[in-house]
């Protein structure tokens, strides 16, 4: 019963650690005038915009959409403001999506930012609340247990975050926009560096990046640009409480029951085999064999092997990359960060990823999770009109 | 496109200061009224949920998440959140049902200002650079409006009293209602300026609470076997953020968002208004283009009580109410967002 939808326009900033040069509204507007390009669209052809950011206390500004309204093109237009956590960014393009696939509109503009540098992420998820755990040590601390949980359950060798960190840096060294650019990256290195989080070392673990990713959403009839559009085969989202008894935090699922929903819509019944690659939020290395695991790449207890073999790797000629732009360990500006996993699963699918193209990608994955990996969204693109 | 109904609606009783209640603790008793008027279980019984809240009422980043709370544990849900009233999440849930992704949606807002100076919290809300370091809050803003639209002579003082002295008259019939009394004009217009030219009679209260919705596809609806009532049409716009580059005395996106939601297609019997300040709701009337036949804020509106974050949401709950009492049969609810009115939404509703 759902339009058909496409991605026709992506545009994305150069991810760093600090953008002083330029306002939130500057920083959106890279993005935002990138894709409008890439699309070959302006403003006036926009019919609604739709915005997502993670907490407002990352910037210290109370619901900035009122604000940015004007920069983004959107008076007289109906704007929408999505929150959903980390997986934000892949929450508001499902959102903007279903602006076009109920028929309400056409073509939307799509856009998550984080300009983390202006306050302390650190401090802004460690408020304490009533009644709640506390979180003293960011992210980090929160998933360090639930990984030692993995690591013990699949008796995976000590090195394999090791070998993520040094697969992602990689990737990402083929992407000009990745923040952290590390191409002469090794193992030993990681290894040498601090331990965070027992097991999370520093180099295994993402940056704060300031950043946008915006994204021009059309419907079948309407698609515009030189680029071919990247068709959206299935989207889903799903949400689970932080803590209850017996939840199974290692392979939460929320995350099972929402991949098995968006690969019933995109007819996918074997993911490592249907799919061509994946950009699957890593903020943390151990995360991909633990999501390889929840999003049924390989079975229980053997997601890490995938990943010490090589296939997940594109230096390695991996037959299902993860990844390929560098990932969250590259770039995290932490609203965008799921929109970009959407955006690099669309290029891959549009042959338009530069030098970390998968040869031939023609169905791709962009997954994003958030919160105490609670709240996931998903969407499969594709280069075949369904 | 597929006609989508509301078929249930609560809201707390609006309170000042819920005391030591949380958010999960004011959104429960919402959920449960709702899941009582269908006859549901749990949220496991409608397809989707979205909810409207703002972090910085929490005074905390992911306020929101422990929401989540409210809807039990497992199995995990299809859910979605906006950082906006929940009038917006009502928007994005029937957008959900439109595209088939859902038949059934659960949609609550929710806040409790009263830990914080609400006008202070959300002077972070302006523009970083140019207007929140100045602090200006969100009363002296208003306040700016009202002048103006006085010294236009596009209202007068005594046109702001009886915009109150209606609200708080409309509110004796509501439980639910933190103002409510007869008082007179001539009162209130000796009462002395708060924020000159409002008067604190002219200002909403802060109010803690929750309210809850469901909506559903006809088909749905007619399969629950209660009384429902169809919204015909929605829209919402977005103006200018910097109060110096719009016009205050009108409201343009109220009426871009009638228009397209086709407000003028027949006779509107009540209005649901979303003012938090008197001079605003006359204002507003205007730019619906509603006339004399049209009763305003039955419920006495949000100067009689108002649930930041949830408030937009129950203006479209209160005109359902009324269409399933048969006390109307077309109705209009508008939702405001922003500085001086700057994001507005508009539903109108009928029977069948």
């Amino acid at each position: 019963m759902a339009e058909l939808a496409a991605v026709v326009g992506i545009g994305q900033t150069r991810y760093k650690t600090r953008r002083g040069d330029v306002s939130m509204a500057g920083l959106l507007r890279e993005a935002v005038d990138r894709a409008l390009v890439d699309a070959g669209v302006e403003f006036a052809d926009i019919d609604a915009v739709i915005i997502g950011k993670a907490p407002d206390m990352f910037e210290g500004v109370v619901m900035p959409e009122s604000y940015l309204a004007d920069a983004l093109g959107a008076v007289g237009k109906p704007m929408m403001r999505v929150h959903t956590a980390g997986s934000v960014g892949g929450s508001t393009a499902l959102v903007a999506a279903s602006h076009v696939q109920s028929g309400t509109f056409k073509r939307v503009l799509a856009v998550t930012y984080e300009k983390q540098s202006e306050s302390n992420a650190m401090w802004a998820l460690s408020t304490p609340q009533p009644f709640a755990v506390h979180l003293n040590a960011g992210a980090g601390g929160y998933f360090a247990p639930i990984i030692r949980e993995y690591i013990r359950r699949s008796g995976a060798p000590y090195n394999v975050g090791i070998k993520v960190a040094v697969k992602d840096r990689l990737h990402g060294a083929r992407n000009p926009l990745a923040h952290l650019q590390l191409p002469d990256i090794t193992e030993q290195e990681v290894e040498d560096s601090m331990m965070l989080w027992d097991p999370l070392r520093f180099l295994e673990a993402c940056p704060s990046s300031d950043g946008a990713c915006a994204m021009v959403i059309s419907a079948a009839d309407s698609v515009t640009g030189t680029k071919p559009p990247a068709w959206i085969r299935g989207g889903a989202m799903r949400s689970e409480p932080t803590m209850f008894a017996g939840r199974e935090e290692v392979s939460p699922r929320a995350g099972r029951d929402c991949a098995a929903d968006v690969y019933a819509q995109a007819g996918i019944t074997h993911p490592r085999k249907d799919l061509d690659c994946a950009e699957i939020y890593v903020p943390f290395s151990w995360y991909e064999p633990m999501w390889l695991e929840n999003l049924g790449f390989a079975g229980e207890g053997e997601g890490w092997k995938l990943t010490m073999e090589g296939a997940t790797s594109l230096d390695a000629g991996g037959d299902i990359p993860w990844n390929c732009s560098g990932g969250v360990l590259c770039s995290n500006p932490i609203g965008a960060s799921g929109m970009i996993r959407f955006a690099e699963a669309a290029r891959q699918v549009r042959g338009d990823a530069g030098n970390h193209q998968v040869e031939g990608a023609r169905l791709a994955m962009g997954h994003a999770y958030g919160g105490g990996a609670q709240f996931f969204a998903m969407w499969v693109v594709g280069a075949d009109k369904p | 496109m597929r006609d989508i109904a509301v078929v249930a609606f609560s809201q707390s009783i609006c309170v000042a200061d819920a005391g030591a209640v949380n958010e999960v603790e004011l959104i429960m008793p919402q959920l449960q009224a709702v899941y009582d008027q269908l006859g549901l279980a749990s949220a496991q019984d409608v397809d989707f949920v979205c909810s409207g809240s703002c972090d910085y009422l929490q005074g905390a980043a992911f306020a929101f998440v422990a929401g989540v709370d409210a809807l039990g544990a497992v199995p995990p849900i299809r859910e979605s959140h906006v950082e906006m009233d929940a009038a917006w999440a009502l928007y994005e849930s029937m957008l959900k049902i439109r595209m088939g992704h859902a038949d059934s949606a659960l949609i609550y807002g929710f806040s409790k200002s009263s830990p914080g100076e609400l006008p202070i919290v959300l002077s972070q809300r302006l523009d970083p650079y140019y207007l929140a370091p100045l602090w200006l809050d969100i009363v002296s803003l208003a306040a700016l409006q009202a002048r103006m639209l006085l010294d236009r002579g596009l209202v007068s003082e005594r046109e702001m009293a009886e915009v109150v002295v209606r609200s708080r008259r409309n509110a004796m019939a509501n439980p639910q209602a933190q103002l409510a009394g007869e008082v007179s004009v001539e009162a209130l217009l000796a009462e002395p300026a708060f924020v000159a030219p409002l008067r604190r009679t002219d200002c909403c209260p802060v109010s803690d609470g929750a309210a809850a919705m469901v909506i559903a596809t006809v088909e749905q609806a007619q399969a629950w076997g209660k009384p429902y009532a169809l919204i015909t049409g929605i829209d919402h716009r977005i103006e200018n953020h910097n109060p110096c580059l719009r016009d205050l005395t009108d409201s343009v996106s109220t009426r871009q968002a009638a228009e397209a939601a086709g407000v003028a297609g027949g006779a509107v019997d009540i209005a649901e208004i979303h003012a938090p300040f008197s001079h605003q709701e006359i204002l507003l009337q205007r730019a619906l283009g509603l006339g004399g036949d049209t009763v305003i804020n039955p419920s006495g509106g949000v100067l009689a009580g108002n649930l930041m974050m949830a408030s937009g949401l129950a203006r479209v709950g209160e005109v359902f109410r009324r269409i399933v009492a048969g006390e109307a049969r077309r109705g209009v609810a508008h939702a405001t967002s922003g500085p001086c009115l700057q994001h507005n939404l508009v539903a109108v509703l009928e029977g069948v």
